[in-house]
């Protein structure tokens, strides 16, 4: 042992070659990028799978998978009010009422509406809902789609004859899309509102009137169009990526946790994606 | 093989044909776990299928199901091509054939003992729960589930999940009837409870409006069924091997079989 790991200082072998660093650390980035694309190709796959099954059955079997959808708006839309307001609440002082103070302080209250629409109906509003339903609801799906696939219930489902992406995915898509545009809708008022009552206890020289009427001078139909489909986009990557790992593949009840974590990651890095997307259709328009 | 023709009934049709099929896993759906089965299931059958544990029962069961496509070979639906059928002709298909699933049936966990049963009858047929309430109320009163309508499969016990997958399979009203390991670990009572059932339902019962249902049941312990199936076979290194009748049951001398009629191979 001791003489085969320590060669003689005289041997005429050749100590192995270190395999090329530049080499390794490429064939890592090269799995990453096809493990990345495996995943794409998976999640686009079940999407357009989901769109054509609501689609062709939306109608089928409705006086059992319209309630489930109306059920899934009141889980992900009607619950998750309270938080989102206290958020906006928090939100629209720290941002909104500081931001109208200071632009006031310099003068240039006439930017307030332009400045509210860009961060708060734009960006803020939509992102914060999204991840406020990731983190409450889309994280939930992944749980109980995963152990129920882990127990054989997608399997008692299909012996039934009863489609699984009918019964179980598309209210959580269609209930979780309408969820965050509400929660969106909600969540920028509640935010606008509250902003401006912190800037006005500060006697910022604002008139009530004024602010609102800059708001509606910056907003556009454009802003109501996209917000409406960006938030729906956001609700609907959220409850694809969920339902994809929790019901794509087989899964063990071990590996719930771990199809979890890839939800999450998976669902933020869609969203900032799908997010990038609409800024730089704000920026063309 | 002219035993097994021999039990047939003259009149009966094929609902069930199988020509040199391969079986996935459903582990491994690519992995063959029973290869060349060539297999005729007649209406009005009772086949009780003998292999133990891990022989590719359940697989078998769920490819007749038509919920897995064969890796090999032809498989008929009620004279539909399991492959080449169009979809909605195959749903028709697969609907008249129940999959009663072992160990514990697998069980929808979120909703009660009422709402699995209702579930398939209300989605097929786009009723409300309450329109459904005669005909679940029969259902449970034959598995004699009253009394846990209302709990959860979870807080009940998991005898009584088999039995509510039993009824739940039944709920539509299946043709052809596959039962996987039913009584695997049952009491001497639960097990005369579903020979029993499964009997009625081959004769004919009020749940199935009177019709005979066809019945495969798979299972690693011959001793339960032996007297009550019609029609016999096993499963051995992951082929297919027909017996043949009760008679053929009897006198064969497959060591395999004599294993799974022997009283101390009881697992179930």
């Amino acid at each position: 042992m001791h003489s085969a790991s320590i060669p003689a200082e005289s041997s005429p072998v050749e100590p192995p070659e270190l395999p090329n660093s530049f080499l390794l650390r490429l064939d890592v980035l090269g799995h990453v990028i096809i493990r990345f694309l495996h995943t794409a190709a998976g999640l686009v796959a079940f999407a357009l799978i989901t769109l054509g099954v609501a689609a062709k059955k939306f109608h089928a079997s409705a006086r059992v998978v319209h309630p489930l959808i109306r059920h899934q708006i009141h889980r992900a839309g009607m619950r998750l009010l309270p938080l989102t307001g206290f958020l906006a609440c928090a939100l629209g002082i720290l941002i909104v009422g500081q931001t109208v103070a200071l632009l006031s302080q310099v003068g240039a209250q006439n930017l307030v509406g332009t400045v509210m629409v860009t961060v708060v109906v734009r960006e803020l509003g939509p992102l914060t809902a999204a991840l406020l339903v990731l983190v409450r609801i889309g994280v939930a799906y992944v749980i109980e789609l995963g152990t129920a696939r882990a127990l054989g219930e997608v399997e008692a489902l299909e012996a039934l004859c009863i489609d699984p992406i009918h019964y179980l995915v598309i209210p959580r898509v269609i209930g979780l899309s309408l969820a965050v545009f509400s929660l969106t809708v909600y969540f920028i008022l509640v935010t606008l509102l509250s902003g401006y009552l912190f800037a006005f206890i500060q006697n910022v020289p604002l008139q009530p009137g004024d602010y609102f009427k800059q708001l509606a001078v910056a907003l556009t139909w454009e802003d109501f169009a996209l917000l409406a489909i960006k938030t729906c986009a956001f609700g609907f990557v959220i409850a694809v990526v969920g339902c994809y790992q929790g019901l794509a593949q087989p899964l063990r009840l071990q590996e719930v946790s771990a199809a979890t974590t890839r939800a999450v990651v998976q669902s933020i890095v869609a969203c900032v994606l799908l997010d990038v997307v609409f800024i730089v259709i704000y920026l063309v328009m | 093989m002219n035993a097994l023709r021999d039990t047939a009934c003259p009149a009966a049709t094929e609902v069930l044909e199988l020509n040199e099929v391969a079986v996935g896993s459903t582990l491994s759906p690519e992995t063959p776990s029973v290869e060349d089965v060539t297999w005729t299931v007649r209406s009005g059958d009772y086949w009780v299928i003998g292999g133990w544990p891990g022989s590719g029962k359940s697989d078998l069961l769920a490819t007749i199901a038509g919920m897995m496509r064969p890796l090999r070979g032809t498989l008929r639906l009620f004279g539909l091509d399991r492959v080449s059928a169009h979809e909605h002709e195959l749903a028709d298909a697969r609907a008249k054939i129940g999959l009663v699933f072992e160990n514990g049936g697998r069980p929808f966990n979120h909703l009660t003992v009422t709402e699995n049963v209702t579930l398939p009858l209300c989605y097929h047929e786009n009723r409300a729960p309450e329109e459904a309430i005669e005909r679940v109320g029969a259902l449970l009163e034959f598995a004699g589930l009253e009394s846990v309508a209302g709990r959860f499969p979870t807080e009940i016990s998991f005898f009584l999940q088999q039995r509510m997958a039993l009824v739940r399979a039944l709920a539509l009203r299946p043709r052809v009837l596959l039962v996987d390991n039913a009584v695997s670990g049952a009491t001497t009572r639960e097990a005369r409870w579903w020979r029993q059932a499964l009997s009625q339902l081959a004769a004919g019962h009020a749940v199935t409006d009177g019709q005979p249902l066809t019945l495969v049941v798979g299972c690693h312990d011959l001793r339960p069924w032996s007297d009550h199936g019609k029609q016999f076979a096993l499963l051995k290194h992951r082929r297919w091997l027909g017996i043949g009748d009760r008679a053929a049951l009897r006198q064969s001398e497959e060591p395999l079989l004599r294993e799974l009629l022997a009283a101390d191979s009881n697992e179930g």
